[in-house]
């Protein structure tokens, strides 16, 4: 078991091309982090400069949203995964 | 029942428990059905407030052209109070809108332009804000305009309250922000410790794939500090739970209604333990219009790729 991390393709020029990395258990921003070592650059797209979450950025952890649990300190355990998507109004289809 | 207008028949729509579809004994799940509105959705409400709303400010007049960015209910509920007030309106929708959508938009006298389905309902906000540059449009813009917020909190949220005093949670769709954000600030006035809890759509990897995070957009009304949480759903579980509401319930509800069950699920099962709570679900329109989805009929992999391919937030 790991914590999977679901990439959206906006993301993944940050990724090599991955849609979902294996990462280890603990806080999203330790998990941020650890992406960060393996493609650098990454957190810098989804982090601001003060080190908050992007603010068109949400990031769910098992579907839920991590503004509303403990935000970047909300805890991620093996099994667990992980959706970052770009926040988008309203509706949107998909083609 | 007898009115003036079909206008005095928006809102006060009813509310009907689901239990069956409650996870747990002790947790009453009950929904609110605005597809009960006069034309089928929770958006009469806003119009109505909308159109009000321009004309009390002076910013509606006989010479202008309604112009609105809408996904369809809106433009539904536009077109009809439009009709009636006599003012023309140009809806601004995604080119991929379900079908049964742009007929009633048509049958109700609205002109239609159309945005690129691809860049969705952010498309379809971009187009509109364009166009109303020209002063021959009153764009009342339900994304920026208090006026949705308040329909909400002077009608639907005190509705709930008299039917439900006490209330321990509140579960919508996101998309405005509206109905969240209205109900929400009603109910936590009442009282604080009831939760607003926000289900949202999970949209195709298309969708997101195809935008930048400067195209990323949060509508002005919408208050994030008014939720509790927000939890994502795909249209796999919103078509799952759309169909136990007919089967088990005998309700004919949207698409997003789904959702927000699912959602509601979850909330029931956290509430579990705590002696009792009701938990209410605004559903915001009937089924009708995405029949063309065969979301009910078809098989459910074929159904979740057809209701993907259009608009069912």
């Amino acid at each position: 078991m790991a914590v999977q991390v679901r990439i959206p393709t906006i993301f993944r020029k940050f990724t090599n091309n991955q849609a979902v990395l294996e990462v280890d258990p603990g806080t999203v921003a330790a998990i941020v982090d650890q992406i960060d070592v393996r493609h650098p650059g990454f957190k810098q797209q989804v982090l601001t400069d003060a080190g908050d979450l992007h603010r068109f950025v949400n990031v769910y952890v098992n579907d839920e949203d991590a503004r509303y649990l403990d935000k970047l300190e909300t805890r991620v355990a093996d099994g667990d995964t992980i959706s970052l998507l770009p926040s988008v109004a309203g509706g949107a289809p998909r083609r | 029942m007898r009115a003036k207008s079909i206008l005095d028949l928006i809102g006060n729509t009813p509310v009907v428990e689901v239990p069956s579809l409650s996870p747990v004994d002790d947790v009453r799940l009950w929904v609110k059905l605005e597809g009960q509105n006069p034309t089928g959705s929770v958006k009469d409400r806003v119009a109505l407030a909308l159109i009000h709303d321009g004309e009390a400010t002076g910013k509606l007049t006989r010479d202008k052209t309604i112009l609105e960015p809408t996904s369809g209910n809106t433009g539904i509920s536009i077109a009809m109070i439009a009709a009636l007030r006599g003012y023309r309106f140009t809806a601004v929708m995604p080119d991929n809108a379900s079908s049964e959508r742009v007929s009633l938009l048509r049958a109700y006298g609205a002109d239609i332009e159309f945005s690129d389905g691809a860049k969705g309902t952010n498309g379809s906000v971009a187009m509109a804000l364009e166009m109303a540059k020209d002063k021959a449009f009153f764009m009342p813009f339900q994304y920026g305009n208090e006026a949705n917020v308040r329909a909400h909190f002077e009608g639907t949220g005190p509705e709930i309250l008299k039917e439900l005093p006490d209330v321990k949670a509140f579960v919508a769709g996101l998309g405005t922000g509206g109905t969240l954000t209205g109900v929400g600030r009603f109910l936590k006035e009442h009282d604080p410790s009831i939760k607003v809890v926000a289900a949202e759509p999970e949209l195709g990897e298309l969708v997101y794939g195809l935008r930048s995070l400067d195209e990323g957009y949060i509508p002005p009304i919408f208050d994030p500090e008014v939720l509790d949480g927000k939890v994502k759903v795909r249209a796999r579980e919103s078509i799952v739970w759309t169909r136990r509401l007919l089967r088990d319930e005998g309700i004919f509800a949207g698409i997003s209604a789904g959702a927000v069950i699912w959602v509601a699920q979850r909330v029931a099962e956290r509430l579990s333990g705590g002696g009792g709570a009701d938990v209410v679900c605004l559903l915001p329109d009937g089924g009708w219009k995405y029949l063309s989805t065969e979301a009910w009929t078809q098989e459910l992999d074929v159904a979740e790729e057809q209701v993907e391919d259009v608009l069912w937030w």
